[in-house]
Formats: C-alpha cells, sequence, structure tokens
C-alpha cells in the first residue's frame, strides 16, 4: 500500500488494499547502525533561554516591579542592610529573590524591569537532597545560580520591553505668544493625556520616598489612574496643604528619583498633582480637606511669622489639631516667596490664592502688613502664645561686593521680583545683565524680558554666570525656555565690576573668563582668565546669587540669647531653637525650597503639639 | 418492615465487569480515567472520569493581570501550546483593538505550525504504543526533541515558550534561525517515509486500527467533532481555510481528509497534516525575510493596562481540533471571565464514551488516543 502524499489532492486510503506485512521489517536497517550513546554532559542551552535568574546588583534598584510582575509570587524583596540606601537618588537596598519552587521562567520580571538590572541566564540544572531544599530558594546576583558564569540568557530588548518610556504630551505656549505677557505657560494636562501618564507608573514608590515631606504620589497616581480626582485631592493633601503651588513650581525631587526615568522619562508627577487639583473645584477640595476634622479646641494659641509655605504648613496641622493660629505677615499678600519671589507666568496668582483660601477658611488668621519688630514686638508674641514659629524665609538677596556694585542700577533679583509681582512702578531699564545661574536669576530674566517686549518691543538681557551651562544650578527647563525667549547666556563668566560712564551712568558689566570655580579640597575659589575680558554693554546690573534672611526682628536681646551655626539660627531636628517657645521653619532653616519648607512646616508642628500636649497632660494631672 | 430510606443494591448481572481503565494506566494519556463495563471482552458502557487534573485554570485567570495568563494558558494543552498562547492573544487583541504588525503575524504561524508537527509526532509516537509498539513512540519523542530545540531557540523555553503577548511576539527570530528551521524541516520531511514503513503502513496496526471507533458524518456534527478527528470523517473543515486568521490566507496549503472516519483514518489525517505543516513552514521561510517591521505593537504598563469592557470570540486550528476563547471584560486591569472552547473536552468526554461502546477491551486505549484529546485541557 502506499501513501498518496501529494498534497494537491485530497489523498484517498483503499481500506480494502493491504499493505504488505514486511513493511516493517525494512527497518530492521537500523540494526546494523552503531547505537548513539552519548555520556551525559551539560547542554548548553540557546542563546535567549529562560533558565536561572541573574540580577546585577549595581543597577539594581529595589523597585520591586519584578515583584509586581510575577504571576506566581515566586519574588519577594529582600532587604541587604550592607547595600546603599538613597531615597534621594531613588535606591532601595531591597533585592528580589526568587523562589523556585513558584516560578514558571517566564521572564516577565526581565520585560518589566525599570533599570534592566534582571535576566535570566543559559543555566538550568539544579539538585539538592531533602536537607538543602532551601536552596531552591534563592537571591539572584550577577554570578548566577552556582557561581558558574554560564552567562546571560534571555534579556529584555527593544521588542519585549514591557514599560512606556515616553511622557504623554501637553500642550504650552510657542516662545512667541508667551514673550510678551505674564501668561501660565504649560496648559496642563487634559483628562486622556493625565490617565495615559498615570498608566505608566510601576507603583515603585519611590517618589514618595524622595520628598521631603513624603507625598503619597504612588496613590494619587493611581487615583487619576482609576479617574477619581477627588481621591487623588484627598491623597495629595494628606501631605500638602500647597496643593496648587506644588503642582506647579515644585522642584520634584519625586521625578529624579521615579524608577522609571531610570530608562526613560520619569512620570510627570507634578503635572499629574496639577491635574488632579485643576480638575475638582475649589468648594469640593475645601470639603475634601475639611473631611474629619474635629471642631474641638485645646484652648492654646500659636504665633507664626511669615506666611509662606512653611508658616502656613504648620498653620494648617495647627488649627486641625484644634489650636488658636494667627500668622504675621509683612507684606500685603501671603505666600512669601512663592507669591513676591515666583514669576506669575510659572505660578498664577490666583492658584496660589486658592491654596491659601483653604487654609484659611480653616481658621486660621493672617494679620497683613504686620511687621514684627516695627508693628509688633517679639516679647510679645511670648507673652500672648504658647509657642511662636519663625517662617520668615530668604528676603534679602545677597551682594556680590564687585566694583562700583552700589550703584542706583545694580539692583538685587529678589527685590525687583517683589517690585514686578506687586505692581509697582520702576525704571525699567533698556539692556540688563544678571548675574547667577540659578532659578531667581532665570526668574529675574525672563520677568524682565516680558517687560521689554510690552514697553520697547525688543529683549536685551544677558546672563552671565560662574559655572558651565550643563553645570546650572537652574532647571534645564528654564535654560532652555529663556534661550527660546530671546536671553543670551554667557557661561563661565566670573563678574569683575561694573563700568561706569563720566556721567557717572552705567554702561557695562565686565566679566573674565572662569577656568575653575572650586579648590582641590572643594574650597569656592574662582580662578579666573584674566586675558578674556568682556564687558557686557548694560543700563543696569541685577545680582541674583543667593538669598539670607532678615533676623532683625528678633531684637537685640532675643538675638543674643539664641545659639548661631555660621550666621544661621541654631535648630534641633525638631526645628526648635534653644528658646523652649522658639522653632523655626522654612527658607530661613533649609534654603529654599517650596517642597522642603512644607515639609518642614509639618515636622515643626508636629513637634509643637508633642510638646503643648504634653505641658497639658502634666498640667492636668497636676490638679 | 423496611427502613424509609431502604434502597436495593443494584447488583450488576454476573456476566458483567466494571473496569477502572486509568488515571494511572499506560494507554491512557496523561491523568484521565475511564470506567468501563464489561461484557466478557466487549465494552458494553463507558464513564468519562475527568478531575485528576484540575487546577481551575479558567478561574485563575480571572484572578491575573491580562499579561500575566500568557504564562498560564499554555499549561491548559502541554503537547501543543502555542494555539493556547495565540489564541488567548487574539481575544484579547480583538478587545483592546490592537493591530498586530504583520511580522508577528507570520512568526506566530511558523510557531503554530511548527507546534503542530510536534503535537503530530508526538501523538502518533503515543498512539503505537496503545497498540504494543514501542519503537515509533521513541522515534516520535525524540524528533519532536528537535522541534522543541528550535522552540527554545526562538522562545527561550521548550515546551511553554510563553512567546505571543496581546500585541505581538516577544523577540524577533535570533541570526541563522530561518537556516534551522529549513534544516529541521528537511530532516523530518526525510523520515516521514521511514514512519511510514514502521507505523502507518505497518500491517499490524493498520489491521488493528481499521474499524476502531467509527463515526460518521452525521455523528460527527451532532458530537462537535472538530479537527482532525472531524476531517478523517470525510468533512472538509478547517478553521485556517475557512474562517481564516492571522496571515492563513495568503498561505497555500491542502486540507487532508478521509472516509473512513474510524482510528486508522484520524491517524492517517495527522501523518498528511504533517506533509501540509511543512509547507506552510516552507512559505513562512521564504516570505519572512521580505516581511520587515517591529514584531509587537507595544500594550500600555501591564500592570495597570485595563482592557476596554466588552466580549470578544478567537478561534484557531490546533493540533487537536477547534480551539477558541472567549472573554470577557469590565473594563478592568484582569479578564472578567475567560471561557475555553477545547476540542478535547469534546473528543475525550462525549465522544469517547459512545466510541467506546462496543469496542473490545484491548482497543479502549487506542480509541481514546485515536482522538488525541488533552487530559489537562478537559480539566481546566
Amino acid at each position: 500500500m502506499k501513501l498518496n502524499l501529494k498534497p494537491k489532492k485530497t489523498p484517498v486510503i483503499d481500506h480494502s488494499d493491504s499493505g504488505s506485512l514486511l513493511n516493517p521489517l525494512k527497518n530492521l536497517q537500523f540494526l546494523a547502525r552503531k547505537p548513539i550513546t552519548e555520556p551525559l554532559k551539560p547542554r548548553l542551552a540557546s542563546l535567549n533561554y529562560r533558565g536561572f535568574h541573574l540580577n546585577d546588583w549595581e543597577e539594581c534598584v529595589g523597585c520591586a516591579s519584578c515583584q509586581k510582575i510575577c504571576d506566581n509570587a515566586a519574588i519577594t524583596m529582600v532587604e541587604i542592610p550592607s547595600l546603599p540606601n538613597d531615597p534621594v537618588k531613588g535606591i532601595r537596598n531591597h533585592r528580589p529573590a526568587i523562589d523556585y519552587g513558584r516560578c514558571c521562567w517566564c521572564a516577565l520580571c526581565v520585560d518589566i524591569c525599570p533599570s534592566s538590572s534582571l535576566s535570566l541566564s543559559r543555566e538550568y540544572v539544579h539538585t539538592c537532597d531533602q536537607e538543602h531544599i532551601d536552596s531552591y530558594f534563592i537571591l539572584p546576583d550577577p554570578n548566577g545560580m552556582h557561581k558558574e558564569h554560564f552567562g546571560k540568557g534571555w534579556q529584555k530588548t527593544e521588542h519585549s520591553d514591557l514599560l512606556s518610556l515616553t511622557r504623554s504630551a501637553m500642550a504650552e505656549l510657542e516662545p512667541e505668544t508667551r514673550i510678551d505677557n505674564f501668561d501660565e505657560i504649560v496648559d496642563g494636562f487634559t483628562p486622556e493625556q493625565a490617565v495615559l501618564e498615570a498608566s505608566r507608573c510601576v507603583q515603585c514608590g519611590m517618589c514618595h520616598d524622595s520628598c521631603p515631606t513624603n507625598m503619597h504620589a504612588p496613590e494619587y497616581i493611581r487615583a487619576i489612574w482609576n479617574n477619581d480626582a477627588e481621591e487623588a485631592v484627598r491623597q495629595i493633601y494628606r501631605t500638602n496643604p500647597f496643593a496648587h503651588v506644588c503642582g506647579r513650581v515644585c522642584t520634584r525631587r519625586c521625578e529624579d528619583a521615579c524608577s522609571i526615568g531610570i530608562r526613560g522619562e520619569p512620570i510627570a508627577i507634578r503635572w499629574l498633582k496639577r491635574y488632579a487639583m485643576d480638575s475638582v473645584s475649589h468648594e469640593r477640595i475645601k470639603e475634601i480637606v475639611n473631611e474629619g476634622s474635629t471642631s474641638k479646641s485645646s484652648g492654646k494659641k500659636i504665633a507664626i511669622i511669615g506666611a509662606g509655605p512653611a508658616g502656613l504648613t504648620a498653620a494648617f496641622d495647627l488649627v486641625r489639631s484644634g489650636h488658636k493660629v494667627e500668622v504675621f505677615e509683612a507684606l500685603p499678600h501671603a505666600g512669601g516667596m512663592t507669591r513676591y519671589g515666583i514669576p506669575e507666568y510659572r505660578l498664577p496668582f490666583d492658584t496660589l490664592q486658592q491654596d491659601i483660601d483653604i487654609i484659611t477658611s480653616l481658621g486660621v488668621t493672617i494679620h497683613y502688613d504686620c511687621k514684627i519688630g516695627k508693628n509688633k514686638r517679639m516679647s510679645t508674641l511670648h507673652k500672648n502664645f504658647d509657642a511662636v514659629i519663625l517662617a520668615i524665609g530668604l528676603s534679602q538677596g545677597r551682594q556680590t561686593r564687585i566694583k562700583n556694585s552700589d550703584h542706583r542700577h545694580v539692583y538685587r533679583a529678589v527685590d525687583l521680583l517683589q517690585k514686578i509681582s506687586s505692581g509697582e512702578e520702576f525704571e525699567l531699564p533698556h539692556s540688563v545683565a544678571v548675574i547667577g545661574g540659578g532659578n531667581v536669576a532665570m526668574d529675574i530674566a525672563r520677568s524682565l524680558a516680558r517687560l521689554q517686549k510690552q514697553q520697547y518691543g525688543k529683549v536685551q538681557i544677558t546672563l552671565t554666570a560662574l559655572e558651565e551651562q550643563q553645570h546650572f544650578m537652574a532647571d534645564p527647563d528654564e535654560i532652555k525656555e529663556s534661550l527660546e525667549e530671546g536671553i543670551i547666556i554667557k557661561d563661565s563668566c566670573g563678574p569683575q565690576g561694573c563700568e561706569i560712564d563720566t556721567d557717572g551712568k552705567l554702561i557695562g558689566l565686565k566679566t573674565w573668563k572662569v577656568t575653575s570655580i572650586f579648590d582641590e579640597q572643594h574650597r569656592f575659589v574662582p580662578q579666573y582668565d584674566e586675558e578674556q575680558e568682556v564687558v557686557h554693554n548694560c543700563e543696569a546690573v541685577i545680582e541674583a546669587i543667593g538669598q539670607f534672611a532678615d533676623t532683625s526682628l528678633l531684637g537685640k536681646e532675643l538675638t543674643e540669647q539664641l545659639e548661631w551655626n555660621r550666621g544661621r539660627l541654631q535648630v534641633d531636628a525638631d526645628g526648635r531653637t534653644s528658646e523652649d517657645w522658639l522653632w523655626s521653619a522654612g527658607d530661613c532653616v533649609n534654603g529654599p525650597d517650596v517642597v522642603h519648607a512644607v515639609a518642614d512646616g509639618h515636622r515643626v508642628a508636629a513637634s509643637i503639639e508633642q510638646q503643648l500636649m504634653s505641658t497639658t497632660k502634666k498640667n492636668s494631672s497636676g490638679k | 418492615m423496611r427502613p424509609e430510606n431502604y434502597q436495593s443494591v443494584n447488583h450488576p448481572p454476573s456476566n458483567e465487569f466494571e473496569l477502572n481503565f486509568g488515571p494511572n494506566h499506560p494507554g491512557i494519556e496523561g491523568n484521565y480515567a475511564l470506567k468501563v463495563k464489561l461484557q466478557g471482552d466487549t465494552v458494553v458502557e463507558a464513564r468519562a472520569d475527568a478531575g485528576y487534573l484540575h487546577r481551575g485554570f479558567e478561574k485563575l485567570m480571572e484572578d491575573r493581570l491580562w499579561i500575566q495568563n500568557i504564562a498560564l494558558v499554555p499549561r491548559i494543552c502541554v503537547p501543543d501550546p502555542v494555539p493556547m498562547e495565540v489564541c488567548y492573544s487574539l481575544a484579547v487583541e480583538d478587545l483592546a483593538g490592537i493591530e498586530v504588525p504583520e511580522r508577528a503575524q507570520w512568526l506566530r504561524v511558523l510557531q503554530l505550525e511548527l507546534s503542530r508537527i510536534a503535537a503530530h509526532l508526538f501523538y502518533f509516537g503515543g498512539h503505537a504504543a496503545t497498540t504494543g509498539m514501542y519503537t515509533p513512540m521513541y522515534w516520535g519523542v525524540a524528533d519532536r526533541d528537535l522541534l522543541l530545540d528550535l522552540f527554545e531557540e526562538l522562545t527561550g523555553g521548550r515546551v511553554y515558550s510563553i512567546y505571543n503577548l496581546p500585541g505581538g511576539v516577544r523577540q524577533d527570530i535570533p541570526d541563522g534561525f530561518l537556516q534551522r528551521v529549513t534544516d529541521t524541516l528537511n530532516y523530518i520531511d526525510g523520515r516521514l517515509k521511514d514512519y511510514d514503513n514502521l507505523f502507518f503502513t505497518n500491517q499490524i496496526f493498520v489491521k488493528r486500527a481499521k474499524g476502531i471507533g467509527t463515526i460518521n458524518q452525521e455523528q460527527a456534527l451532532e458530537w462537535s467533532v472538530t479537527g482532525p478527528n472531524l476531517r478523517a470523517c470525510g468533512l472538509e473543515f478547517d478553521v485556517r481555510r475557512d474562517d481564516p486568521y492571522l496571515i492563513y490566507d495568503q498561505l497555500k496549503f491542502d486540507i487532508p481528509t478521509e472516509q473512513a472516519g474510524d482510528a486508522w483514518a484520524r491517524t492517517l489525517v495527522r501523518r498528511l497534516e504533517m506533509v501540509e505543516s511543512i509547507r506552510i513552514i516552507r512559505q513562512v521561510v521564504k516570505a519572512l525575510p521580505d516581511i520587515k517591521g517591529p514584531v509587537r505593537t507595544p500594550i500600555p504598563n501591564p500592570l495597570a493596562w485595563r482592557v476596554p469592557a466588552g466580549d470578544s470570540y478567537a478561534r484557531v486550528e490546533s493540533s487537536k481540533g477547534e480551539l477558541a476563547y472567549y472573554v470577557v471584560s469590565n473594563g478592568g486591569e484582569k479578564p472578567y471571565r475567560v471561557h475555553i472552547r477545547g476540542p478535547s473536552a469534546m473528543h475525550a468526554v462525549q465522544v469517547l464514551e459512545k466510541l467506546a461502546v462496543g469496542c473490545r477491551v484491548e482497543d479502549v486505549a487506542q480509541t481514546m488516543f485515536s482522538l488525541d484529546a488533552c487530559p489537562p485541557e478537559v480539566d481546566r
């Protein structure tokens, strides 16, 4: 019998046809062949074999994404105390341990790994006796299960990568449309964009650990992904009453720590926070913040000097604990540097006002235009209140003290920013040289550029700084946008003096080329190349090289009583000064940063709360 | 007086004998049992006894992320795992509205057909063993290993390839892979003659298999018989041609049929299908270098991926018959319900119970094996 194996026609087998009985005997030929007997030796697996795990501990950040994707719950994160644990960099000292009793070698853990530290090896044999059954539970390292260096098998490729590494796009104003006004530049996410952006999160919580105030970013990102903006707001307000502000101008250490950012663009955590705040109505946010607040009063009174982020955060916490809080603000508006230092195109005044409105609606009293030391004395506050918080910020600009820097057309950036924000009239120079490469320098340069465009039709601003452009302290986005707006950046320029003509008019800023900034001991000793001298023509020079606190309000007596540390008020970890009724918080302690100020406000409020409650207990038990 | 709950003991007639066939029996593929009632040597009644391999796949899938199920589904049919992955992916892609890149579609066909050959090699070896011939089993399993080598190289895993994801396949082919596919196919093609001599035209087998477990066309349709078992009754139906998925409509292949509908015909159809599969793979190997582009459409972050609410039904032609996934989503991160329409559940329960009746006891194992049912899929 023959089979019809031609594929064109459907073969039909005739049942009556019986094949030869001898057919199987043809295979007796195999008897003459030598049997194939090979010694048992390990067969090398294929190049992308999915064998035992390898994990590069240098690369691994301990984000636990592998644990989340594992469909058999075979992965446990184990803490390794000897490894570095750096929340700011987004590194945790946890490493995945694999239970090979559960693992199915699907390699989804490899494909999702944000740091690409995990891979599978070409090793596939492991045996053990009953006593060593624990050896199926291993902590993979780069050497492999038996330290035999089998080499990598399955690795992530561009095809198999399961993460989306690019941000969802967000609309913003083009340079031409934004240069002559103070309109907010970024539009914020649309609901679709926000949900798409939130979907990229692997919920590793690095952002939470790195945030100074430990915001519950994974929770609110999750809530946005669930289309529940109100829940997101609830999560945001657990740790941050300056939610609108931080949703716009936060320095966002969370995004530096984000594990998606290792290989791609980090989740736009700041913009997601802004989206959540913008998509819930102001009245509803008030209701959410008021949820679970108590109406009982503790009878304690607390005075806070300075209505900036630190002071108002402390006020927010303390008033919710039932204390009476009064805030004394020297200027006519609350917000501190967020109101008078940050230009309106980055943080519109009305959004800032929403944050402040929510805090005052809880019962915080703010006394505006009330300067301590002038309208009221510190000793009065000490007498009338149970505790006083000093949250005065850094209101004074540092000076370069170069030649002719006492000229009336040499300004401090913070002073000028305050003038612009409060709408004060001032003589707008036609051309400006800014000294400094930080965010304040960018803010003043860009604010003046807008005013120049409005009034004179063209921008003439030169920004000079000691550092090279890639080492500027300013946010890279700020630098990019400044350049787009027509600001000229001259990096590695050390200011040497202001040039004045015979009429006493300021005509330029003289700079030398910087060869190095720090010496071998990392001390600030800038070295210059005097040959490369440049004079930047300008009518005014603006110094934006840092700020310091104005502590004159303390008065002579108190200043002498307090302990100081290199010109700064000495405080302990809780923010308390050497006087037991006085705490200090915010920029004047930590340097300029909104979210640090918020964190500080919480810390000080907790410390005061603890102290006041312990004295209350003592008093009541004494009776 | 008798108590109220008295029930008279129903003694079988003295000429009947009850026999537990499996679950641990060399003639049973996997953990599956048949309770047969014998009169002398002849089966008068058969009851399928499944459940020894029950792992609750369908329920488990409701508790796993959409993408995690890819690691679970191949376990539902061990000898032929690729159609499970592909079919699940097709259903999810349909729900989520994902376009699969063309190159990925060709790669899926390549895997599907390699898997079909591997499954048939495994099958005929097993079938031969039920008739007492063990050499074909060794040959079949050894040659299947060569195909597993190809899977290992392509996917990183020998049996459970876990290579298809909703959206495409996980990696592109390694360098020189197509040449090795061709080499292996040439070898298998050359071996077919040896298989014929040893087994398919072996009179010992032919005489044992002819007339065993005959299904006629009406019965086949009534009992939901699909795949090679259906084609062995002379009904020419194949999902690949009649409801084409992937790029099967661009391929040339024939659908082998037989008329007899017995164990012999079923074996023969599978033997001829191997030829067709080789033919398909050769076309894929020829076409693949010219098809450029990505192998996967990216899906959103799998930890948060939500598939839009709705339901979808996808079917493919597996080596055992028609395999389909019915997937329901309520818009969540996990499937709301997954139902698997597997061919083996029909073949091993409702068909086998009827076919076994009238068989001699020594033919029961062969009847079962000729249907090529896969117990883990019955018990899913």
